[in-house]
């Protein structure tokens, strides 16, 4: 007690004061390997320094008593409009699907609002990162036509611009995979035709029809490659009369692999066409929105594609599936070898992902694979590994501090450090619920 | 003595046939504390829960050891198993009945009953300032309709405030398809929404006093001609005359207190306040009038009017002294309707309520709403033997439904459910083979030209 005493007295005089700290006495989850009882935290300028059951340190920081508490990596949204969104149903809220086919060109970084509601909201559950996604999810977002909506970004929950709280503007490009779409069907997700509205059951597209409209679509896609190639090698080779286009500019970090391309593919068909389209094009891909890979499993597996997870909290994709379908999902991939995170593809229910890992854990996910997809696993895909995911010396201060385990619905996130700054935990709703609790 | 000893063992061990023990499991009575404990069904109904019970010769065990045993769920606010849910073309449809409507052979209810829900209220939507009568059903998967009807639950009323009611009256506003402008339809503000409601239950009140009038008339011997039955106006007659319960979809405190001050003008009581999204701001009010609320856990900022709803509501009505539930809302998906239980939870995150009062608000809170706590919601003897098992403590997310009894009979197996899978997919894989052969048989014949 004295000593923290000490410290506290000492504070002033330190040098990175507000990103320097020292949690003590806590139990400590690196994720990267087990978990240590009794162990310190030592966080010098937002950079993890040192974890261990002894620190030696002689860096004069705050040190925080974290008897009876865990220390955990902070929780990465795979896929959300948080920033972009604020009220789904009201258009003029929503900046996310943007008009057109095509937007590789525009990114979603420029249009997060850091004084969003959203932001402290799903914080207040543990979550520090997020990979922002223009593209629509739902709602009033608008965009339901769009192949590539645009470029996803990964950032901070936290900082007064968005360029604070940038971790990478172009995260990921997000797209598309065309699915065969005849408007329903009894066994494909819609309604039975016999019982739709005649006006709906009119604008229903037989088969051949749909499938024509998909390879048309896929086409574009190819069309649309060709050209961001033919652009990269004129202007590799300046050549006379070339014309720069902000377009294919922005697919050439993607031909060159620096991109990767976030790719929307539910059922095993789309995910064939993809991966194989991903191959011949020789760009890399993340698979999202998975909901049944089928014999693909096994060569996501294989060929090391991972794959990001909607919530399961959704109902089992057709009506005559195991009612526990989208729960089994994460197990299954997981026995498979495949690589995922975890993805709100929302605001309301974003504070909920935590609990998107852990509903897998009874319908066979282990416990440390659902912790591992929403931190280490999410940073591997990204390819942030090096920064962030786990509690190992060199990396961000992205942590969190808990009573118990934060995938259980229970557990108080009691402190959270973004870049080993201290968080805010307040939100719209503990105001409001303080406010009105006192009400006399 | 000796014969009627006789008889005595003789009628236990005949009726032991219909007994039941779920035994050694952590019983969460929800009303009567939790213990390691047995209970008892017979008949349908739960006879005795204990510690120790005396387990008749002959009866069925069902081995509960480390699992945990809890009343059914109920869930209060529900649009599944409907052929239709919103009769759109007035803003008072108080003649339409659910009960006309329920669909039987829908999934949801096998999912509902995977997730622990046994019985469910089950409502007209929120397009008119009057919707219509609900109906309460359990979840007896593979019965008709009448089968999964709950007889003795008290009728019900839909009521609705708000953005839903309004939007029909906004001309730029949601349309259903092929509806233009011209259908526009009153209310198309929340002063509307007042006015609608106060005149049909002015209405109400005047049809009454017309057959209280003939009545009286009759009485005295006089020759009267009744008058002409209204059957929009008959259900809100019941209202006024506390026969039928009110629920009363709302978000906005404003519109609560408004609906309650037109409740308090009414003489209409019991009323249970659903979604009730900013019911926490006015609390007090809906104690004083006695109340229920029946709510969502953590939904918000899906549209305006759900911009102020905060996870804590639950728990400041509670505190406040309301009759809380958690509910689904849940039409065609049951999708959040089978984890109420990890919805329970949320509300001790949010607000710090006993694992207790956050089981009764899945159980025997929506049953208080619904007037089947007599029947159901919580593990009493003389309670009907609606049951769930699950493998671990139902307010972790870690839990999953073992088993599901309703009236006493399982309904509902996960190993069962397992174990049939590959059989339904053979079946599945044969009747679609069965249609594609059909479908080649019935190709029309390429004609030979002649």
């Amino acid at each position: 007690m004295k000593l923290v005493f000490a410290l506290a007295l000492a504070l002033p005089v330190l040098a990175g004061q507000n990103d320097s700290f020292l949690i003590r006495n806590a139990t400590v989850h690196p994720v990267s390997g087990p978990k240590l009882d009794n162990a310190s935290v030592l966080v010098i300028d937002g950079k993890i320094a040192e974890v261990g059951a002894k620190i030696a340190t002689k860096a004069k920081v705050r040190a925080i008593d974290g008897k009876g508490l865990h220390i955990f990596p902070g929780l990465i949204d795979s896929g959300s409009p948080i920033g972009l969104v604020e009220i789904a149903s009201v258009r003029e809220s929503s900046d996310t699907g943007e008009i057109g086919e095509f937007n590789p060109q525009i990114r979603a970084l420029i249009a997060v609002n850091p004084e969003s509601d959203h932001i402290p909201v799903t914080r207040a559950n543990g979550i520090t990162s997020v990979m922002v996604v223009p593209g629509s999810t739902g709602g009033r977002g608008g965009g339901s036509g769009s192949i590539i909506s645009g470029q996803a970004s990964l950032i901070h929950l936290n900082g007064w611009t968005w360029e604070q709280m940038e971790i990478r503007r172009g995260g990921a490009l997000q797209m598309t995979w065309p699915a065969i779409s005849s408007g329903g069907g009894r066994f494909g997700g819609g309604g039975d035709p016999d019982s739709m509205p005649a006006a709906m059951a009119a604008r229903r597209t037989p088969f051949s029809e749909a499938k024509r409209n998909q390879e048309a679509q896929v086409r574009k896609i190819q069309e649309l490659f060709e050209s961001a190639r033919r652009y990269q090698q004129a202007k590799t080779a300046s050549e006379p009369g070339f014309k720069p286009d902000l377009k294919l500019e922005a697919m050439i970090p993607v031909l060159e692999g620096k991109l990767p391309i976030m790719v929307f593919a539910a059922r095993e068909r789309e995910i064939r066409e993809a991966v194989q389209w991903a191959e011949k094009e020789k760009v890399k891909i993340v698979l999202a929105g998975v909901r049944r890979p089928g014999k693909m499993t096994e060569e996501l597996a294989k060929k090391n594609i991972p794959v990001i997870l909607s919530s399961p909290f959704t109902p089992p994709l057709e009506e005559d599936d195991p009612y526990d379908e989208p729960y089994s999902l994460p197990g299954a991939l997981h026995k498979a070898g495949v690589k995922f995170a975890f993805a709100s593809f929302g605001t309301q229910f974003a504070r909920n992902l935590p609990y998107e890992a852990s509903q897998g854990v009874p319908f066979g996910l282990p416990y440390d694979a659902a912790l591992r997809a929403l931190t280490l696993s999410a940073a591997e895909i990204w390819g942030i590994a090096d920064q962030y995911g786990s509690i190992q010396p060199g990396k961000t201060a992205d942590l969190i501090v808990t009573d118990g385990d934060p995938l259980e619905i229970q557990t108080q996130v009691k402190m959270m450090f973004i870049k080993g700054e201290a968080v805010d935990l307040e939100t719209k709703h503990t105001g409001l619920y303080k406010k009105y609790l006192a009400r006399p | 003595m000796r014969v009627l000893t006789l008889l005595l063992i003789s009628g236990a061990l005949l009726s032991a046939q219909n007994v039941t023990v779920i035994q050694n499991g952590i019983i969460h009575t929800v009303t009567k504390g939790t213990f390691q404990g047995s209970v008892v069904i017979r008949d349908g109904k739960i006879t005795d829960v204990g510690e120790k019970v005396m387990t008749p010769p002959g009866a069925k065990i069902v081995d509960a050891t480390g699992k945990h045993v809890m009343p059914g769920i109920i869930d209060a606010h529900t649009h599944i198993a409907l052929d239709s849910i919103n009769e759109m073309s007035l803003s008072v449809t108080s003649m339409v009945d659910m009960e006309d409507v329920v669909a039987p052979e829908q999934p949801s209810i096998y999912r509902a009953l995977a997730g622990g829900v046994t019985t469910a209220n089950t409502m007209h939507g929120s397009a008119n300032s009057i919707g219509g009568q609900n109906v309460v059903f359990k979840m007896r998967w593979g019965q008709n309709a009448d089968g999964l009807i709950f007889k003795q639950a008290p009728p019900s009323l839909k009521m609705a405030l708000g953005e839903n009611v309004k939007r029909s009256g906004n001309p730029s506003g949601f349309q259903m398809p092929g509806v233009g402008q011209q259908n526009l339809r009153y209310p198309g503000t929340r002063m509307g929404v007042e006015d609608v409601i106060r005149e049909a239950y002015t209405r109400a009140r005047a049809y009454q006093q017309e057959w209280k009038d003939y009545e009286a008339r009759k009485a005295r011997g006089e020759t009267a001609l009744p008058p002409r039955r209204d059957l929009q106006i008959e259900p809100l007659v019941e209202v006024l005359e506390g026969k039928r319960r009110v629920h009363a979809h709302c978000y906005r405190a404003d519109e609560i207190l408004m609906l309650m001050r037109v409740f308090d003008d009414f003489g209409i009581k019991n009323v249970t306040w659903q979604h009730v999204l900013e019911g926490y701001k006015v609390a007090k009010e809906m104690a004083a009038r006695g109340d229920g609320a029946s709510t969502f856990s953590d939904w918000w900022a899906y549209k305006v009017e759900a911009g102020a709803a905060i996870p804590y509501k639950a728990a400041i009505m509670q505190a406040k002294g309301v009759n809380v539930s958690i509910n689904s809302d849940d039409a065609g998906g049951a999708e959040l309707m089978r984890r109420l239980n990890t919805e329970a939870a949320k509300i001790m995150k949010y607000g710090g309520v006993s694992e207790d009062q956050a089981l009764a608000m899945i159980t025997i809170n929506p049953a208080r709403q619904l007037g089947i706590d007599k029947f159901v919601g919580s593990i009493e003897a003389g309670k009907d033997a609606d049951i769930v098992i699950y493998d671990k403590n139902p307010l972790s997310i870690y839990s999953k439904v073992e088993k599901v009894f309703i009236d006493g009979k399982p309904y509902f197996d996960r190993d069962n459910d397992m174990t049939e899978r590959p059989k339904k997919e053979a079946q599945k894989k044969g009747l679609l083979d069965k249609e594609k052969d059909s479908e080649k048989r019935n190709a029309p014949q390429m004609r030979r030209p002649s």
